[in-house]
């Protein structure tokens, strides 16, 4: 049976079999090539996207459990041309490097954003957990904190 | 690597310039015509002919191309030689754009770092040379990015001259347009402007004239102090593609039109093993494969998706040999660096005090954020390659080869790495000799080979393995008479150097070999060395009873820029000031790359032994910084990198293979054990240096130093996780 999500506002249904991780649904059946595969176990975050606006990671997700939900991907977390005040935040304070692991952060950030909208060090420390192995990681709190205080057209 | 003359060299040998449609202008850098005698400026069609490396392209409408022969793995490198070139060429920043150069031999930059001279080119570079299947490999044919030497080499060499060039044509063009003299004429902002008589006219106006000018044989280049380009900070332009998900990495390549498929392998277990034997029925029935490979080295799975591929892999037991290594283990290969390192090194026999200690670093990988991917389509005699390396022309010859096919019959689409770290430098390209011959078995159809964590993991070309064994002496002052030491696991002259005045600093080289591969890991052989050296001069201070600071200092009197770097970052850091127990601070100086790094590390290490790196404060004399925020950018990056690996990375072996498997055995820190980071640049008169590499170095002895001075426990083994730091 197919499954029935709702991909940055456009539904689909998927015919892919219920355990295969959301991640290579997303990548390889719908094409949106922004989420990245890092380690498939879970323990990088290079996959994060948002479930019903909470971030999780995609790679060991079976997409059945994303059957009749939103999820929202880094290709859709910008609303009408306007760039999430986390992408914005990330270009001013220039945080990628490769970038490969900035979208599961991103995403990671704008989840953690929605659930506590005025993070401390603490809070960041224990929602971000992602691998950067550019070490860009000094640059993300900055731009995180900033994110925070800036009157965010999208949230 | 000492700093050095530069070879002489004809700019005019290099540059050519031509039209392009529409009424362009075109100029670059020919790769071909090296031998002086041989040299001439390249014709209008050199374009059309391959011949030139076209590196600056001005279209009517007024922006400015910049072609850049280097890969971008995130150091910003395409940015800062962009803006060498447009300072000269006095362009508006923000009408320049950049393209990646595609592998073709025209854009081989390995005449550039030669051009630059014999012994500034780094070892890494020098190897890169391909002794492979196209004919300019033979010569200098390498399009790499590594070692540090893109803006050190194109950027000095190539890019400057070339934006110079061009503004003397586009200004040559103008004068003649006007009647007017050249000397009278500015340019500025991508404007030629004649201040007498009020005219002016765009670059892009002016473009299609410029082609037709004489190319100069000698352009000036700019006194650096009128710099307006360099030496700011504007953004990168690789930065808005990376935060909506749309920079295209080698692992989102699809085939346009075309339905691709995917592979997962396994790979022989212990390197040089071969496949023996593999029951693929299990696999052959599952949904979505296709087929199951066998290739010598390895099995892999080609299905419809890469997920599906993967779990019908899961299903199979290929067995593999062992290729004889089924008694090597990390045990057993320091057993051998022990013993051919012997007894500790002579120091002088009326040495008031001797101090030796031993240091050991361990096996590591890179693990890049993207793992491997090559995607290819193999036709007859012909292959289309789709990947990410930091070479795309000894790729090239890889893959050719892999497929006996002559390497102009395959064509090499790069993509943004997902980080280098010197994975993806030449020589480390299996992954696309596998993908090549995973394709070849299916074709025509393209195959993707995505590597898993794993596969990276345990198949990766190693940071060496190393054991360093050190001696040294002080007289009755304290002062250093000797410091020598005998090393395993390899070394240099610049990864070994002690700028110290010490009268005997002998490092001497042991043999010890083992099966294991090895490859350039960020910053090459200093990445070791740096902690055996900056750790031991430390223990000697300690020895001498004077604080490591002054130790250091003291012995750089006729180092003035080591000594400017240290003093810079101990001032940066408070040195001296008290802090409250249980914290400390280390510092460690290195030179890699032509660059040379200070940096101090403020530690605290809790009661129960718990370290945390509050700060870490460098002082970095590159000569010269290009983009500042992106420089600033990698020295961070570079501590965190080299940090990573000093608290917690290890590759183990049993039985001939790799122990770690993914992040969870093999480790990262995240943003909460990241420290602050403080940078300072000091501007000297030395040659450009890296950037990419030389802060890793200094990071893990400045580390150690500092756990010593918080709690007096000497760490001599990486990664720190391996010595308990409770106070006993
Ligand atoms: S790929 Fe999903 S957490 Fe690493
Ligand atoms: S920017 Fe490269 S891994 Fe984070």
């Amino acid at each position: 049976m197919a499954i029935a999500i709702s991909v940055n506002g456009k539904e689909h249904a998927l015919d892919v079999e219920p355990e295969m991780p959301l991640l290579w649904a997303l990548r390889e059946t719908l094409g949106l090539t922004g989420t990245k595969f890092g380690c498939g176990i879970s323990a990088c975050g290079a996959c994060t996207v948002l479930l019903d606006g909470r971030a999780v990671r995609s790679c060991t997700l079976p997409s059945s459990a994303a059957n009749g939900k939103h999820v929202t991907t880094i290709e859709g977390l910008a609303q009408d041309g306007a760039l999430h005040k986390v992408q914005r935040a990330w270009i001013a304070h220039q945080v990628p490097q490769c970038g490969y692991c900035q979208s599961g952060v991103i995403m990671a950030v704008a989840g953690l954003l929605a659930q506590i909208p005025k993070p401390t060090d603490d809070e960041i420390d224990a929602g971000i957990t992602n691998i950067c192995r550019c070490g860009t990681f000094a640059r993300m709190r900055t731009a995180i904190h900033d994110a925070a205080d800036s009157v965010g057209v999208a949230s | 690597m000492k700093s050095g003359k530069l070879k002489k060299w004809s700019r005019r040998a290099f540059i050519g310039a031509g039209t392009v449609a529409g009424g362009g202008f075109l100029l670059g850098v020919a790769g071909f015509t090296f031998a002086p005698s041989r040299y001439s400026l390249v014709s209008a069609d050199a374009a059309e002919k391959g011949q030139l490396t076209t590196w600056i392209t001005i279209t009517p409408d007024n922006f400015i191309t910049i072609l850049i022969p280097h890969c971008e793995m995130g150091q910003g490198t395409p940015t800062a030689l962009a803006m060498m070139a447009a300072e000269e060429l006095e362009a508006d920043w923000s009408l320049v754009r950049v393209q990646e150069a595609p592998a073709l031999d025209a854009y081989a930059n390995g005449y550039i770092v030669r051009a630059a001279g014999g012994n500034y080119v780094p070892a890494v570079m020098a190897r890169g040379v391909d002794y492979g299947a196209y004919k300019l490999a033979e010569w200098f044919g390498f399009q790499v990015t590594g070692g540090s030497t893109a803006v050190r080499s194109t950027g000095e060499y190539g890019m400057r001259v070339a934006g110079a060039a061009a503004k003397e044509m586009l200004v040559a063009a103008a004068a003649k347009q006007w009647g007017v003299s050249a000397s009278e004429c500015t340019a500025k902002s991508s404007r030629v402007t004649h201040a007498t008589s009020g005219r002016s006219a765009t670059f892009g106006e002016l473009a299609r004239a410029a082609a037709t000018q004489p190319v100069p044989t000698s352009p000036a280049l700019k006194n650096p102090d009128s710099f307006t380009i360099r030496r700011t900070s504007p953004t990168r332009l690789d930065i808005p593609s990376k935060v909506d998900g749309s920079a295209k990495y080698a692992i989102d390549f699809t085939t346009p039109g075309m339905s691709m498929l995917y592979a997962a392998i396994e790979m022989a277990p212990a390197h040089g093993g071969t496949l023996v034997s593999v029951d693929t029925t299990p696999a052959d029935a599952m949904p979505g494969v296709k087929k199951v490979v066998k290739l010598e080295e390895a099995v892999a799975v080609v299905a419809d998706s890469f997920w599906r591929a993967r779990r019908a892999l899961a299903s199979l037991k290929p067995e593999f040999s062992d290729a004889g290594h089924g008694d090597v283990s990390t045990a057993s290969i320091f057993a051998a660096f022990d013993k051919a390192l012997g007894a500790p090194p002579d120091v002088p026999k009326n040495a008031a005090k001797v101090v030796t200690a031993d240091y050991r670093a361990p096996f590591l990988a890179h693990a890049t954020m993207s793992p491997m991917v090559c995607t290819a389509k193999v036709e007859g005699d012909r292959a289309e390659v789709w990947t990410g390396v930091q070479d795309p022309l000894n790729a090239r010859s890889v893959a050719a080869k892999a497929l006996g096919i002559p390497a102009a019959n395959v064509h090499v689409t790069n993509f943004l790495l997902g980080g280098g770290f010197g994975r993806g430098l030449p020589f480390n390209f299996d992954y696309v000799d596998l993908g090549v011959r995973v394709a070849k078995a299916m074709s025509p159809a393209p195959v993707k080979t995505i590597w898993s964590r794993e596969n990276d993991i345990q198949h990766d070309y190693y940071r060496g393995a190393a054991l360093s064994r050190h001696a040294g002496a002080l007289d009755a002052d304290g002062r250093p008479l000797a410091a020598h030491s005998n090393y395993t696991g390899g070394g240099n002259g610049e990864a070994v150097f002690m700028p110290y005045a010490i009268a005997a600093k002998n490092a001497k080289e042991k043999k010890a070999v083992h099966p294991i591969r090895l490859g350039q890991w960020r910053s090459v052989l200093n990445s070791q060395h740096g902690f055996f050296k900056e750790s031991f001069i430390d223990e000697m201070a300690h020895a001498a009873g004077t604080d490591p600071f002054e130790f250091r200092r003291g012995l750089l009197g006729d180092q003035p820029r080591f000594k400017a770097a240290l003093e810079k970052a101990a001032a940066m850091s408070n040195w001296g000031t008290p802090l409250p127990p249980g914290e400390g601070r280390g510092i460690a100086i290195c030179e890699s790359f032509g660059t040379i790094a200070a940096e101090v590390a403020h530690v605290a290490v809790s009661p129960e032994g718990r370290l945390k790196v509050l700060h870490v404060y460098a002082a970095v004399d590159c000569g010269d910084v290009i983009n500042m925020d992106s420089a600033t950018a990698q020295v961070e990056g570079g501590i965190i990198f080299a940090l990573s690996a000093a608290l917690l990375s290890e590759i183990t072996i049993k039985a001939g293979r790799v122990v770690e498997k993914n992040f969870r055995d093999y480790p990262m820190i995240h943003i909460a054990d990241a420290p602050k980071v403080t940078t300072a640049f000091i501007r000297s008169d030395a040659p450009l240096g890296g950037l990419g590499e030389p802060c890793v170095p200094p990071l893990a002895p400045a580390v150690v130093n500092a756990i010593h001075a918080a709690v007096g426990i000497r760490v001599r083994e990486l990664p720190i996780k391996n010595t308990s730091l409770k106070k006993t």
